[in-house]
């Protein structure tokens, strides 16, 4: 991968108002997987990364990789933190133990973060197709 | 054209019953007091992504049928399996939720709602803890200092704040609106003169950014309605605050137990507590003791991270311990509309609100092992039914991979990710849109739902689709008896 930068964060996942609006106007509409496959990150970090926003990312944890479009944060700062909205795109990345309380960890997995200009965002069904290969 | 008034939103657990739409040829063509989500159910509750037919998978393919084939199906898979999960519940009508127990104990299934993934831990922390609560009418009329912890109402709830907290206009307590808008106005005019003076006077701007950032002070200790936002980010409820604690990710019991330190007088021997200056804590405990009448409401950043429900044992424990100097309840933000009547019906029918097993012929409740997450990854369960849900998109994918491998029944309205993979689906109708039914608001209120618009021709209401499945699963099962 030569000299490019791979930062190690703390990924969260959580509701957005356009992933809430998104899921109401049909899970397969647009406005729902534009809003789902971001990852929202701090200017800093962008700048660390050498990207500029709407680049796509490679976002890794110990459960998953997947590949989001980098959004600049509108809550910033909050440097070495990156959120991504709930979503089948998160849902790749997020650690399933449940700590046997039936809970899994949906916040706070250590993460690295890659700039991947060029790897492409997959749709979602080719998503669901690469992880389930049932649709 | 006709105008319905107080219609019962169906989107969140806040359950705003003042919607008024506007129908037109039998379709909702406005949405007037609604949030975002709420005027995008609406509105788009018939879109291209309804189902309008019964759907089973032949050949890798979902193909139309009918709904007597459909149900016939749904209940030989359900029937036939060992060991069923029956997942979903929160975005349906108790009633409907009725039905499902009953089914859940004819299959000898495990039936779990959505408070799996989001207040589970809240609800084993309050069994074991206890909960002082209150309905959200006491909150919007007496309450004088809100709390939001690890939750984001803005986005997740987005009336919230303006229905139930500091933005309502209460009979003894009035609304903090206008503080708002007064800081609001304060906060532009400082951006508009530092642009002026960065391109009329100096190359290098002043760093007035930083100041600009910090909440001043001064606003906790003023009179009247104070909001209090404690959060890993500064989301917009944050800005909306008097005050924001921006805690560290996976933080929050040590924040939770060093205020229940401060709040017993004792002194803190470090100076920052999850990444926050203990004089900020001090502030903000001090106005926690001083206020009259306060409430904490907390999301899923404080169930999903770090301690999980140990978070909740800290919340409710700093609760009590606040109840010895004043009057404080504590409430959690359920996200979906009828979460909190998934775990009351749950309740009502087997005893325990969530993940309830009936493999052995009687309930039994042991979160950890018979919770939906839990089941799947360690891959016991043989068939699923998800009813007025997408565990798709919200189940980390190792959970989702085993639910979607074995026959999937789906009830739901829309063409949703988990309905994408399903081997049977049938069409349901939107409770609160085309068919009725009870759901409970956060605060254990039951409201009914209103049917505002008649379903598309054939769709039934979830309730019916389940009695018709549970009655085939019978039939079945009796025939199986008179053949042995």
């Amino acid at each position: 991968m030569g000299e490019k930068q791979k930062l190690r964060m703390t990924l969260l996942t959580g509701r957005t108002i356009e992933q809430g609006v998104g899921k109401e106007c049909g899970k397969t509409s647009r406005e729902y997987v534009e809003s789902v496959s971001i990852c929202y990150m701090d200017p800093e970090d962008l700048k660390l990364l050498g990207i500029k926003e709407k680049t796509n990312i490679q976002v890794s944890t110990d459960y998953g990789t997947v590949v989001v479009t980098a959004l600049k944060s509108k809550r910033a700062p909050h440097p070495g933190v990156i959120f991504i909205p709930y979503g089948p795109w998160a849902n790749v990345v997020v650690d399933p133990e449940t700590h046997g309380i039936g809970m899994p960890s949906l916040k706070g997995i250590p993460a690295y973060v890659e700039p991947a200009p060029d790897k492409p965002l997959m749709s979602l069904k080719e998503l669901l197709r690469q992880n389930f290969g049932k649709c | 054209m006709s105008v319905v008034k107080a219609v019962t939103c169906p989107v969140c657990g806040s359950l705003c019953d003042d919607i008024e739409l506007t129908i037109e040829d039998g379709k909702v063509v406005k949405v007037k007091n609604g949030c975002a989500m709420c005027e995008a159910k609406f509105l788009h509750y018939n879109s291209e992504h309804r189902v309008l037919k019964p759907l089973v998978r032949k050949n890798g393919e979902l193909v139309k049928t009918t709904l007597k084939e459909a149900i016939r199906r749904a209940a030989e898979i359900l029937a036939e399996a060992n060991y069923p999960l029956l997942y979903g519940w929160s975005s349906t009508s108790c009633e409907a939720i009725s039905v499902g127990l009953e089914l859940a104990e004819e299959v000898g299934g495990v039936i779990d709602n959505t408070a799996v993934i989001c207040h589970g831990p809240s609800i084993l922390s309050i069994q074991e803890i206890g909960i002082p609560s209150c309905t959200l009418g006491q909150i919007r009329h007496r309450a004088d200092l809100v709390v939001y912890w690890g939750s984001n109402p803005w986005s997740a709830h987005p009336r919230h704040i303006e229905r139930y907290t500091a933005f309502s206009e209460g009979r003894f307590e009035k609304s903090a609106w206008r503080n708002y808008v007064t800081k609001i106005k304060a906060l532009i005019g400082r951006k508009k003169i530092q642009s002026a003076v960065k391109r009329l006077i100096l190359k290098k701007p002043p760093t007035l950014s930083s100041q600009m950032e910090s909440k001043p002070v001064s606003s906790i200790a003023r009179e009247g309605r104070r909001l209090i936002v404690i959060d890993v980010r500064r989301t917009k409820s944050a800005e909306m605050a008097d005050y924001f604690v921006q805690v560290e990710p996976g933080k929050d019991y040590e924040l939770l137990q060093a205020f229940r330190v401060l709040i017993r007088d004792q002194e803190l021997e470090v100076d920052r507590i999850a990444g926050v200056p203990v004089e900020y804590l001090e502030e903000v405990a001090d106005a926690m003791v001083n206020c009259d009448f306060g409430v904490v409401f907390f999301g899923l950043g404080l169930t999903m991270s770090g301690a999980k429900m140990r978070n909740i044992d800290a919340a409710l424990s700093l609760i009590r311990d606040l109840n010895m100097r004043t009057k404080f309840v504590i409430m959690p933000m359920r996200g979906h509309f009828n979460v909190t009547g998934a775990n009351m019906v749950f309740t009502w029918q087997t005893g325990y609100p969530y993940a309830v097993d009936f493999s052995l012929g009687y309930p039994r409740y042991n979160p950890g092992e018979t919770s939906a997450i839990d089941v799947l990854l360690r891959e016991e369960s043989d068939a699923a039914l998800v009813v007025a849900s997408d565990p798709v998109s919200s189940f980390p994918k190792k959970a989702a991979e085993h639910l979607v491998k074995n026959p999937l029944v789906v009830i739901d309205p829309h063409m949703n990710v988990t309905a994408q993979m399903a081997d049977v689906l049938i069409p349901s109708a939107f409770v609160g849109i085309d068919a009725e039914g009870t759901a409970y608001r956060m605060d254990h209120v039951p409201i009914p739902l209103k049917k505002v618009v008649n379903p598309p021709r054939g769709i039934l209401p979830d309730e019916e689709i389940l009695r018709r499945i549970l009655a085939e699963v019978r039939k079945i099962k009796s025939k199986r008896v008179e053949a042995a």
